[in-house]
């Protein structure tokens, strides 16, 4: 089976030379949750960006390919790609209050994306995100529909773009760490309907975060990113069972436990991070776009 | 607390105390050969210099006195309110038209759009406005659609500054990056998602301008630049009223105070309306 994005040794550079991406490849399998982890800074949500076509125009792609579905986005004319970008993928972003237009009612918002882009009618739109925002259990649609972003709690705003991101049957959703600006209580929650409509709907996700905690909960396969670099990849069971990257191992002891949270909370141990850093300066030394 | 609404604000009394000066402003000057007690331009040398009425010696039907060719005060006004409006509405609509299409484009767009605008708009904005609007008069020849077509060419830089400040911020928000993604064009994005973020400012602005175009009128019909007919302006009259001024305080005093009520509810009538359109601060 063709998976559902495969990236393959994706590198970009900023204006001064600088590496964010270091030749990553990443694949999401159909129906799959492929959980992308790393420190800040890493470049997690570059690799979201390029592969939604939404990169900062200072970011600048050497090499590599992206496919969705078998597609070569790279193949496909500007114009071609945003529509397969579009039709194709949707985005579950980091803060649903700036992800949603201040001026405009949550229904007109919603619906649009399916009248315009999908060319659906607005009976067809109406009723499809009536159903969405069923399953992500907000109970009264009708005042949520009319509402301004503003007027939802931050909570409820996610709701909404999580069945925006859902409406249109993707079969890619790019998941920015879509719970970090909610309050720990809804995270949860949020997280929970994530998982339950990703089963329901059957949608491959590439699930951004930094929290070990939540890789285990939602995903199936984890890639561990460090620098721009793939650090390591393995089925979420078997990494946290038998981390091989000394990064991995480190990260996974950072990560504080429910059982005993304070004795297990230490920083990723400095002789780690050396290591790591030796190892992608001297990669960086080699190499050269197309032949890294 | 989840389900809270932020209950919606009513008008405030701001909004209506200038809109109301405003719409009585304007129904006068639309009306004025109905509601004007006189006729502005019938000279009465044995009613000159009449006081207003609540001074001795007024007449009755000449409200708030005559001028030093006995021309009844409030008619005078009312007819000057009319291209007073006339000057608000046209130039105002037109800077602003120019000048926000331009900054939304500048804004949004960035790039060579933003340099070539942004730099035009310091050219234009190095010369100082009142100088400006004299030499284009004097240019274009006195009359009412060269006094427009100046305050237009002149003013249009406020709303393109303003406009493109707020559309490049709204620009970086991540709803236009949602939009991209799912595949809206640059157009239908700038049109559609940024537009309405900006429009509250638009409105502000526009009102605001409308009080400015008022007293750039006056000051051009001030120093006789404006409107070279019989026709009564604020600013022509408030030339008159500053000659007689020792004898006749009310011809000055008037119509300042009706210029500057004027000026004032239209920055007012802005902010308030803008307040009351955001979204976020409503
Ligand atoms: N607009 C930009 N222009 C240039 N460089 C950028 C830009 N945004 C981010 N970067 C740089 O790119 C690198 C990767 O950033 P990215 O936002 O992808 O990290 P991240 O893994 O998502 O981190 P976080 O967990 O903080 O979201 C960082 O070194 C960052 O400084
Ligand atoms: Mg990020």
């Amino acid at each position: 089976m063709k998976p559902c994005l495969d990236i393959r040794r994706l590198s970009a550079v900023l204006p001064n030379g600088q590496r964010v991406l270091r030749s990553v490849s990443l694949s999401v399998q159909p129906g799959e949750v492929r959980a992308l982890v790393g420190e800040s800074g890493a470049g997690k949500t570059m690799i979201g960006k390029a592969v939604l076509g939404v990169l900062p125009k200072s970011v600048r792609i050497v090499e590599g390919e992206m496919l969705i579905e078998g597609d070569d986005l790279g193949r496909l004319d500007a114009k071609a790609r945003r529509t397969l970008i579009g039709a194709r993928t949707a985005l579950i972003p980091q803060d649903p209050l700036t992800a949603l237009n201040p001026s405009r009612r949550i229904g007109a918002q919603m619906t649009d994306r399916l009248v315009r882009i999908l060319g659906w009618s607005g009976e067809r739109a109406d009723k499809r995100i009536r159903q969405l925002l069923d399953e992500v259990q907000i109970r009264d649609p009708e005042r949520v529909l009319k509402s301004y972003p503003h007027e939802l709690s931050g909570g409820m705003r996610q709701r909404v773009l999580i069945a925006a991101a859902f409406a249109a049957e993707p079969r890619l959703i790019v998941a920015d760490e879509p719970t970090t600006a909610l309050d720990v209580t809804v995270q949860k929650q949020i997280l929970r309907l994530i998982a339950q409509l990703q089963r329901d709907h059957g949608t491959a996700i590439l699930f951004v975060t930094h929290d070990l905690g939540v890789v285990a909960k939602i995903s199936q396969k984890v890639s561990v990113l460090y620098a721009g670099k793939m650090v390591e990849e393995a089925e979420t069971a078997q990494l946290f069972a038998a981390p091989q990257h000394p990064y991995t191992q480190a990260l996974i002891a950072a990560t504080p436990r429910y059982t005993d949270p304070y004795t297990s909370l230490k920083p990723v141990d400095e002789s780690v991070l050396a290591g790591l850093k030796a190892e992608i300066a001297a990669a960086d030394k080699d190499w050269r776009p197309g032949h890294g | 607390m989840d389900e809270a609404r932020i209950p919606r604000r009513g008008l405030s009394p701001r909004l209506w105390l200038a809109g109301g000066w405003l719409l009585l402003a304007l129904l006068a000057a639309i009306f004025a050969p109905m509601v004007a007690p006189q006729d502005p331009l019938a000279q009465d040398l044995m009613l000159e210099r009449l006081p207003p009425f609540w001074l001795d010696g007024a007449e009755p039907g000449y409200w708030l006195g005559t001028d030093s060719l006995g021309r009844d005060l409030l008619s005078r006004l009312i007819f000057g309110g009319r291209i007073a409006f006339i000057v608000a509405f046209a130039a105002a609509t037109s800077a602003c038209l120019i000048g926000s299409a331009l900054g939304l484009i500048a804004g949004y767009f960035g790039g060579w759009a933003d340099r070539i605008i942004s730099r035009v708009v310091d050219v234009w904005m190095a010369f100082p406005p009142v100088l400006f609007a004299i030499l284009l008069v004097a240019v274009l020849g006195t009359g009412l659609s060269s006094v427009i077509l100046a305050i237009a060419i002149i003013d249009w830089t406020r709303f393109c500054r303003v406009i493109r400040a707020e559309a490049m911020s709204q620009a970086r928000m991540d709803y236009v990056e949602s939009a991209r993604i799912a595949g809206y064009g640059r157009i239908g994005i700038m049109l559609r998602e940024v537009l309405p973020n900006v429009l509250p400012s638009v409105v502000a602005l526009l009102s605001l301008e409308m009080g400015i175009a008022v007293i750039v009128e006056a000051i051009l019909s001030f120093v006789n630049l404006s409107i070279s007919t019989d026709d009564p302006t604020w600013g022509s009259i408030i030339a008159e009223g500053r000659l007689s001024i020792h004898q006749a305080w009310w011809v000055l005093v008037f119509p300042l105070i009706t210029l500057i009520l004027t000026v004032l509810s239209f920055s007012q009538f802005g902010e308030a309306l803008k307040a009351h359109f955001d979204p976020v601060l409503r």
